[in-house]
């Protein structure tokens, strides 16, 4: 049993703490985890990307494969586009679905809408936007992360949110309780 | 995360002292011991250093006065150490010295992909390369030990994808005790040519012994194929030669294909000869799977006799630039993998950018607006994040090379007659290695404006200390800058026509000029302000 997932996003839009949560999931359930990060220039603004890989054997390489990944978690719609030669053909792709442009060459509405049309299997939201109207703007990432959390399989919906709450306890109830309400949203969205 | 491992694995073995630059992806290493309780509660030194060679030089001292010490930074620092790593295996060491060069295939945050094995063999000291985390943490131990034990320091040899991933890793119950200080009595540390040639011949000496404790290395193994495995396991199935983090990619590919291979995994250098020995008598075709420079594929086309075939990045084998992955070693082993959804179509690049608010910014605005009026004129540039000055919107950097080199390029450029020869420098860019370049062009009072773009930390790596913060203009007027020629502006676009005014008027002083643009990176900024709430 195996699950190779792939982060992605714009530098600064927090999926390393999604992969956090993961992880912290993972492993408090005995599963073996390589996940593979940028750092460095690329933060700036670029494109980012991190490689998520969960066990219950031994994982030897940090790098997931081409073909081979079973899901894409993107904070932004275009760059879900970037990593398809690496889903499996049955894999799934869970994004947000506002663009976040900060380039001119940027595609257009239309083009983008197709690209994603054309995808075996995809999960979007709002999720900025359900966030904010939830009070805390800073969870859109959670709302993905529950988005998420039913195809991730290796982990429960109950295991994550518990992680989710042990990685956010040290900054206080109020921060964990809203990150859960944004989780909880995202679970609803199929 | 690998660096994380590597940092924890070195407190665990009675580290006294870290030495390090920040470098991409060596940063963590430092940052995690600076915040660790066991290195603050045995005051471990932990504070960063001006460049590389100051920190090597240091370590070598600690070492000297029988303490174990470690040098941590990317593989472009091994460059500005080399004088003191090259020489530190000869003087020997006393206390234990790891270097840790972290080097980057794929170029992901540097200038170039040199591999830093070469260096070791080089300076003909030991090096350990490991697969995995767990590998990371277990070889710090036997590192410290392995240096003591044969008098050298031992090269650490990262890679990106080691450094910057995380996975589960056991470790020690309790840390040892640092060494107690025994400063060395020995005359090997006085390299006068008489003791340095008796010196060299000791290290000479001990490459019998490196090559030997390779051999016995449990970081070094020869795994026979399966039995009964299918395709290309006739009477002599491929072998293969899996260094570091290559053995990762080798077994996932093995996993998945049915290919089978007698690999030969290759942790610890120099080269275990008697290993090499067994390639040899089977004989046939050797893969060399190896991330970075085809180091050991050129060493096996001497190693090995003609009974055997050496394939790799120098063959084609394997592609002769960037890092390795899953997939092009796959398709060195000829297994075929599962194939993806097709690239799609509509994808703009998205390369990084400077940030909003950020002052180099405005730096690059005034310069721009200036630098419009002298077509002629160049601005050297230099390595931090003004180096994105060099694409758009600004595109105002004509050369980025190496640390420091903006001024001394901007010298060279003004002695051959280019005007304007502008440099620009970040502030901790400047005191690693601009400030003997700047002492050259005052010597000369060569016409050039030298623009230090003081963000009061090191930005790019994420927000270090920077050495000369608050001693900029006094740096500048104590290597002979005219007082007058060093002005200090805050980059915002409400001083532009300040800025620009006073770029022109050094421009059009015929000497050495430094403008500093004072201004905090907003990512420190931001965090500033968050610890304050």
């Amino acid at each position: 049993m195996k699950k190779d997932i792939i982060l992605c996003g714009v530098g600064g839009q927090g999926i390393l703490s999604i992969a956090t949560v993961i992880g912290e999931a993972a492993t408090k359930e005995g599963l073996t985890l390589k996940q593979a990060e940028v750092h460095g220039m690329s933060q700036r603004g670029g494109d980012v990307q991190s490689n998520l890989r969960l066990s219950d054997g031994e994982i030897f390489s940090d790098l997931i494969p081409l073909g081979c990944a079973d899901l894409i978690i993107s904070m932004e719609p275009m760059e879900a586009l970037r990593y398809l030669p690496y889903l499996s053909k049955d894999g799934v792709v869970i994004t947000s679905s506002k663009p976040f442009v900060n380039i001119p060459n940027y595609p257009a509405d239309a083009a983008l809408e197709a690209a994603l049309q054309a995808l075996p299997k995809l999960v979007r939201a709002d999720i900025e936007t359900l966030a904010r109207e939830a009070g805390n703007p800073k969870g859109a990432n959670m709302v993905l992360l529950g988005m998420a959390a039913a195809h991730i399989g290796v982990v429960s919906t109950d295991d994550l949110r518990a992680a989710l709450g042990r990685i956010f306890a040290r900054k206080g109830e109020a921060i964990v309780a809203a990150n859960l309400q944004c989780f909880d949203l995202g679970l609803s969205i199929l | 995360m690998g660096d994380e491992a590597l940092a924890l694995g070195a407190l665990h073995a009675g580290l006294s002292g870290v030495y390090a630059y920040p470098g991409t992806p060596s940063t963590e290493i430092t940052e995690f011991i600076q915040a660790h309780p066991l290195a603050q509660e045995r005051g471990v030194h932990s504070r960063w250093c001006t460049n590389e060679k100051t920190a090597m030089e240091a370590a070598l001292g600690m070492s000297y006065a029988g303490k174990r010490a470690l040098v941590c930074m990317k593989h472009v620092g091994m460059n500005v150490c080399a004088d003191a790593f090259v020489n530190s295996a000869v003087t020997g060491v006393n206390g234990g010295i790891v270097v840790v060069a972290a080097d980057d295939p794929s170029m992901h945050s540097s200038q170039n992909e040199q591999d830093s094995r070469f260096y070791a063999k080089f300076a003909m000291v030991p090096v350990f390369e490991p697969a995995t985390q767990q590998e990371v943490y277990d070889m710090m131990a036997d590192a410290f030990a392995f240096s003591e034990k044969v008098g050298l320091p031992v090269v650490m040899r990262m890679v990106t994808r080691l450094a910057h991933s995380r996975a589960a890793v056991a470790v020690a119950d309790k840390a040892a005790e640092p060494n107690a200080l025994h400063p060395s009595e020995d005359r090997g540390w006085v390299l006068l040519p008489a003791i340095a040639r008796r010196q060299y011949v000791k290290l000479i000496d001990k490459q019998k012994t490196l090559v030997e404790a390779s051999e016995q290395s449990a970081y070094n193994r020869l795994v026979e194929p399966k039995a009964g495995a299918g395709a290309g396991s006739e009477d002599k199935p491929l072998q293969i030669v899996a260094c570091g983090i290559a053995w990762n990619y080798v077994m996932e590919a093995l996993q998945c294909g049915q290919v089978s291979a007698r690999v030969l995994k290759v942790s610890q250098y120099p080269l275990p000869a008697a290993q090499l020995k067994a390639l040899d008598e089977q004989g046939g075709e050797v893969l060399v799977v190896e991330d970075g420079q085809p180091v050991v594929e050129e060493l096996l086309h001497a190693e090995l006799s003609d009974k055997c075939t050496v394939v790799g990045r120098l063959t084609g084998a394997l592609p002769r630039t960037g890092e390795l992955t899953p997939d092009n070693v796959a398709a060195a082993l000829g297994i075929v993998m599962p194939e993806g959804l097709p690239a799609s179509e509509v994808l703009a690049a998205r390369p990084p950018q400077l940030c909003p608010g950020c002052g180099h910014r405005d730096v690059y605005t005034a310069l721009n607006k200036v630098m419009e009026e002298y077509p002629d004129g160049r601005v050297f540039g230099d390595i931090g994040c003004y180096t994105l000055g060099a694409l758009p919107p600004f595109k105002t950097l004509a050369s980025c090379v190496d640390m420091g080199a903006s001024i001394t390029m901007a010298k060279g450029a003004a002695d051959a007659g280019v005007f304007p020869a502008v440099a620009i420098i970040g502030d901790s860019t400047f005191t690693h290695s601009g400030m003997t370049g700047l002492l050259d062009a005052a010597n000369e009072n060569t016409p050039i404006t030298v623009v230090i773009s003081d963000n009061l930390t090191t930005a790019m790596t994420g927000g270090q200390d920077s050495a000369g913060t608050s001693k900029f203009e006094a740096i500048c007027i104590a290597l002979g800058v005219p007082a007058e020629h060093v002005h200090v502006v805050v980059p915002l676009p409400a001083n532009m026509e300040e800025i620009t005014r006073i770029i022109r008027e050094e421009i059009n002083y015929k000497g050495v000029s430094v403008i500093i643009p004072r201004r905090e990176c907003m990512q420190t900024l931001r965090r500033h302000l968050a610890k304050k709430k």
